[in-house]
């Protein structure tokens, strides 16, 4: 019964879906204000009823409703609860569930939150996030039913991919498509003000949030893949430049493009029509990402359900929203050149600069990604393209990018003095260059590039302090007068200033965690020694673990540093019996220094017994990775929680008014 | 459709990859300097059992058999460029992680540099129109666009201020 | 020049979507890699028999003598899809007058003799790769693998997978025949 509800309410969300995508619209033209308000009213009920249907899938996998073919297939009943609960995001048919939820979540959210927007503009907002979700739940009701039920209901589930099973990836979906999917309401924005013709610096402050919020969610989204990577997949590495996870890198590129650009918007009237490109591209970006990893054109390391059949309607969907939305922009962009005028050296221009270095790195990768299949159509000839082109290609794109991040904050908007500048930053410089030839001297033969990251990351980390000390004017007015303008520095500066210092403290993780790995493999037995990085490890055997749906064998590893015992690591192989497959799980001690990665496995050499493949890896720094990462996003909440973004309505209206429509050149 | 995923089910039960740790103990070099070049170059080739993934962390039975004839080769005295030349005689540039450089993948390699070129030159070309038109002198300002500028002063001197 | 720059999204855009639209479309299996080998002489290589099993070994000379094209599988008997082939290629062997060596990739020869004396064995050569070295210089991909090499020793086709199925059959068939085998008795 509670699957035919869930299944009921997502029937009744499309055509609530279908009311939303025209009504509030054609009201919008007609300046109809009850047709536009019906835009909050469907949002909002759609919402609730996507809601149900997850919550009614949700159920069925907590119930091991093995009537439910969506639950025979990616459940067990002795998987652990959490992992249930997990699992109605585990498959194609869920995580597209997951998709709308969160596409009516945002739609749902501007509604609620969106009193302040004029209601022309709410209206079209809602009625192209309407267009989106019809697309989506019909993709959903007519190819991928997730409560379609099985006539003879087996006794037991198939279990899931017991690599899945786990904490960090059962919240990787939610997280990543927060932020993926958040990007839907920022293209909706973008595309209504296409069609009301008009984009303002107003326009700007309401999307701000959305976007920030986004971009938030999906760095969080894809530190939790990169970390469940590393800790799960049993040999350290936390990023392989996959198809997969270059389609979820591309729009936290273009993302962070546009965070930066609609600042220029919102402050200076300046780069309109290239931020609703932005905007669209961005979501764009996700579709694509969305077609990538369903249809199986790609080959990915992540294996995950592929369906041509199904590929094909998400190309459809695919071609209707970026194909209608680019061409909405071609026609209707040329109207929305903005005024605001600025010299070459400027915050203006740095600007610019950012927005080319990330929108080339996106466009690298993006190349790097889909070029193999260009080649193929082409000459029928397979190439593969692997890290070792982005690293030749993405880094020495992203290295100036981190430069520039240092030196943008100290530029004043319109004119900036560049000799005032390099004065402030000659010790910065100074500093970070004695790291990079420090760096590359003290590791000879070692990459080049690790010294010149590090030399970029030093200079941006020293330049980012540097840059809130000149601000609250620290040292040159009395310590409490630094201190005042410290608490009165606005939030989004500490963002701002937060996620740059965080780009930097990553930048040193990467380096560290990549350069400079050190790495012992041996076959183990009861006594075996293994001395790395400092550390005595001494393997003091293995005993057989029951889990609830695997049995594992746990080897057991004494950590000594100087003769003092530290810990005991506890590297496992599972078996889970009902997949049919085992996993990996790492044992790991983290210091601030590194990280000591141990893990197990069975000899590749079947005539090898009684012993066990011992890999010990010691990561310099990667815990910078995540330290960094964690920046990053504080500093995105930090700015989200600025409370210009929330002051009430009146000002902002009495703003909108006065900076309207600028006439076109 | 259905015929194709057949195949590759098919072919996944031939040799089913499974993610982790890849090189054995038994495979590694004693000389230091060999085996960092045997890993340096087995990160550059694709395991071509697997989906996606280098032969230095594949468990598949095939990368295991590439890494372990690459270290042989590497002891004979090959260079590198001899052991990649070596594979792609029987595999062709599908191993290669790195693409090689050929008229093929011309644009690959230079899509970075020409689309960072052509951006820098549409922004050359912005900013000096802009800077022509601010140069001009407020006085070139339409008076919408002079009470424009105020009032967004105005605003940053309330955000400043606030 | 600017309209023109507008239009740029899109149209790079709608390229991207026909490239995807073909990756959809084109009859190709994403994971298949090409053979580096076809058109070319086939690899330098001598393997000895299976111990115990009555057919000579395979080496390149054995392909290189003329007469008609061939077919080389690749085969073993841990590899379950190669069951469901073998009764395809013993038909063939038998019904079609087709040539058929084998090459027997990483098997105890233990498992592979029982396999062949429970199936039967429709190859008339077949070549023991304990190590899986000659099955690299083929530049296997997975088992099972077919090869069709013409009486001068030129590899002209491969075939990925199991040949099974009236589609797969027809493929290998007509490649066959492309390559100047000729039915007996036709």
């Amino acid at each position: 019964m509670i699957p035919e509800i869930g299944h009921l309410a997502l029937a009744l969300a499309l055509g609530v879906a279908l009311v939303q995508s025209t009504i509030p619209m054609i009201g919008a033209s007609r300046g109809n204000l009850t047709w536009m308000q019906l835009g909050t009213t469907t949002a909002l009920v759609q919402f609730v009823l996507v809601l149900i249907a997850f919550a009614a899938l949700m159920w069925a996998f907590v119930v091991s409703d093995f009537t439910v073919l969506n639950v025979v297939a990616n459940s067990h009943s002795l998987k652990p609860m959490i992992f249930k609960i997990a699992g109605t995001w585990g498959s194609h048919e869920g995580s597209l569930l997951l998709w709308v939820l969160i596409l009516t979540i945002f739609g749902g959210g501007v509604a609620l939150f969106g009193a302040n927007i004029p209601d022309a503009l709410r209206a079209r907002t809602l009625s192209v996030q309407g267009w989106i979700s019809v697309g989506f739940l019909s993709f959903m009701l007519f190819t991928s039913n997730p409560f379609t039920r099985v006539p003879n209901p087996p006794l037991d589930g198939n279990d899931m991919n017991p690599l899945l099973q786990d904490i960090g990836i059962a919240l990787h979906p939610p997280f990543l498509y927060l932020g993926y999917v958040g990007f839907s309401i920022v293209f909706s924005f973008a595309v209504a003000a296409l069609i009301e013709g008009r984009i303002d610096a107003a326009w700007a402050r309401w999307v701000r949030p959305w976007t920030l919020a986004a971009w938030t969610l999906l760095t969080a989204g894809i530190v939790l893949g990169s970390w469940w990577a590393y800790y799960e997949l049993g040999w350290g590495g936390w990023w392989f430049w996959d198809p997969v996870e270059n389609v979820s890198f591309m729009p936290w590129l273009v993302g962070t493009a546009l965070l930066h650009s609609a600042i220029v918007v919102e402050k200076r009237d300046a780069f309109k029509s290239w931020t609703i490109l932005l905007a669209i591209l961005t979501f764009s970006l996700s579709l694509l990402g969305t077609f990538v990893v369903r249809s199986g054109v790609l080959t990915s390391v992540h294996a995950f359900a592929t369906d041509p059949a199904r590929g094909f309607y998400i190309l459809l969907l695919l071609v209707i929203a970026v194909g209608g939305s680019l061409a909405l922009f071609a026609w209707r962009a040329p109207a929305m050149e903005g005024g605001g005028l600025y010299r070459p050296v400027s915050r203006e221009t740095g600007l610019l600069i950012n927005n080319l270095l990330l929108t080339t790195a996106a466009a690298t990768v993006l190349f790097g990604t889909l070029y193999p299949l260009v080649l193929e159509a082409l000459t029928r000839e397979k190439i593969s393209v692997g890290p070792p082109y982005y690293n030749a290609s993405f880094v020495p794109v992203m290295l100036p990018m981190v430069i520039l991040a240092g030196i943008g904050p100290f530029l004043s908007w319109k004119r900036a003095d560049l000799g005032g500048i390099a004065d402030r930053l000659k010790w910065a410089a100074v500093v970070a260059l004695g790291v990079g030839i420090v760096t590359w001297y003290v590791t000879t033969n070692g990459p080049i590039l690790a010294a010149l990251a590090l030399l970029t990351a030093t200079f941006l980390l020293i330049s980012s302090v540097q840059e809130w000390a000149w601000r609250i004017k620290l040292g040159q007015v009395p310590l409490s007068e630094a201190m005042r303008r410290a608490r009165n520095l606005p939030r989004a500066h500490y963002g701002m200033t937060l996620a740059h210092a965080g780009l930097g403290v990553l930048i040193f993780g990467f380096v560290g965690s990549t350069a400079w790995k050190s790495e012992v493999t041996t076959f183990a037995e009861a006594g075996t020694r293994v001395e790395i990085a400092g550390f005595d490890l001494t393997f003091r055997g293995a005993e057989d673990v029951k889990g609830p749906n695997y049995i594992a064998t746990r080897g057991i590893l004494e950590v000594e540093k100087d003769g003092k015992s530290i810990t005991t690591l506890y590297p496992e192989r599972r078996n889970y019996t009902i997949a049919g497959s085992s996993t990996t799980e790492s044992s790991i001690y983290s210091t601030p220094a590194g990280d000591l990665y141990t893990s197990i496995r069975e000899p590749a050499d079947e005539n090898i017994r009684d012993k066990w493949t011992l890999r010990v890896v010691y990561e310099p720094l990667v815990g910078l990775i995540w330290l960094g990462s964690a920046l990053l996003m504080l500093g995105g909440l930090l700015s989200l929680s600025d409370r210009r973004l929330r002051v009430g309505a009146p000002a902002r209206k009495k703003r909108r008014t006065a900076m309207a429509p600028t006439p076109a050149e | 459709m259905r015929r194709l995923r057949f195949l590759v089910a098919a072919i996944l039960i031939g040799v089913a990859p499974i993610l982790s740790l890849a090189v054995e103990p038994d495979e590694i070099l004693d000389d230091p300097v060999l085996e960092a070049r045997a890993r340096e170059i087995s990160a550059q080739v694709r395991c071509v059992v697997c989906q996606n993934e280098s032969i230095d962390t594949s468990n598949a039975g095939i990368a295991r058999d590439l890494r372990i004839l690459i270290r042989e080769r590497l002891v004979a005295g090959d260079t590198d460029q001899e052991i990649f030349d070596f594979l792609v005689a029987r595999y062709g540039d599908f191993v290669l992680l790195k693409p090689p450089f050929k008229p093929e993948t011309w644009a690959l390699w230079f899509a970075p540099f020409v689309i960072a070129a052509a951006g820098a030159a549409g922004i050359f070309v912005l900013v000096r129109r802009v800077n022509r038109r601010a140069a001009a002198g407020p006085g070139q300002l339409s008076e919408e666009e002079l009470a424009q500028i105020e009032k967004i002063i105005q605003n940053e001197k309330a955000e400043a201020d606030s | 020049m600017k309209r023109f720059l507008l239009f740029l999204p899109l149209v790079v855009a709608l390229g991207i979507g026909a490239f995807a639209l073909w990756g959809l479309w084109a009859d190709r299996n994403p994971k298949e890699v090409p053979s580096a080998l076809i058109s070319k002489p086939a690899p330098e290589f001598d393997l000895p028999p299976i111990p115990g099993v009555d057919v000579p070994g395979l080496k390149r000379a054995d392909l290189t003598a003329g007469g008609p094209p061939v077919l080389v599988n690749v085969f073993a008997s841990w590899c379950v899809p190669c069951k469901a082939e073998h009764a395809v290629l013993s038909r063939l062997v038998k019904e079609k007058g087709v040539v058929l060596y084998g090459i027997n990739y990483k098997n105890k020869a233990e498992d592979a003799r029982n396999w062949l004396a429970d199936l039967g064995n429709p190859y008339s050569r077949i070549g023991f790769d304990l190590s899986g070295r000659v099955a690299i210089e083929w530049g296997l991909t997975g088992v099972p693998e077919t090869f069709i090499v013409r009486g001068d020793g030129t590899v002209v086709y491969r075939y990925v997978g199991p040949i099974v199925g009236a589609d797969a059959q027809k493929k290998v068939m007509s490649a066959l025949r492309e390559a100047g085998w000729k039915e007996a008795g036709k």
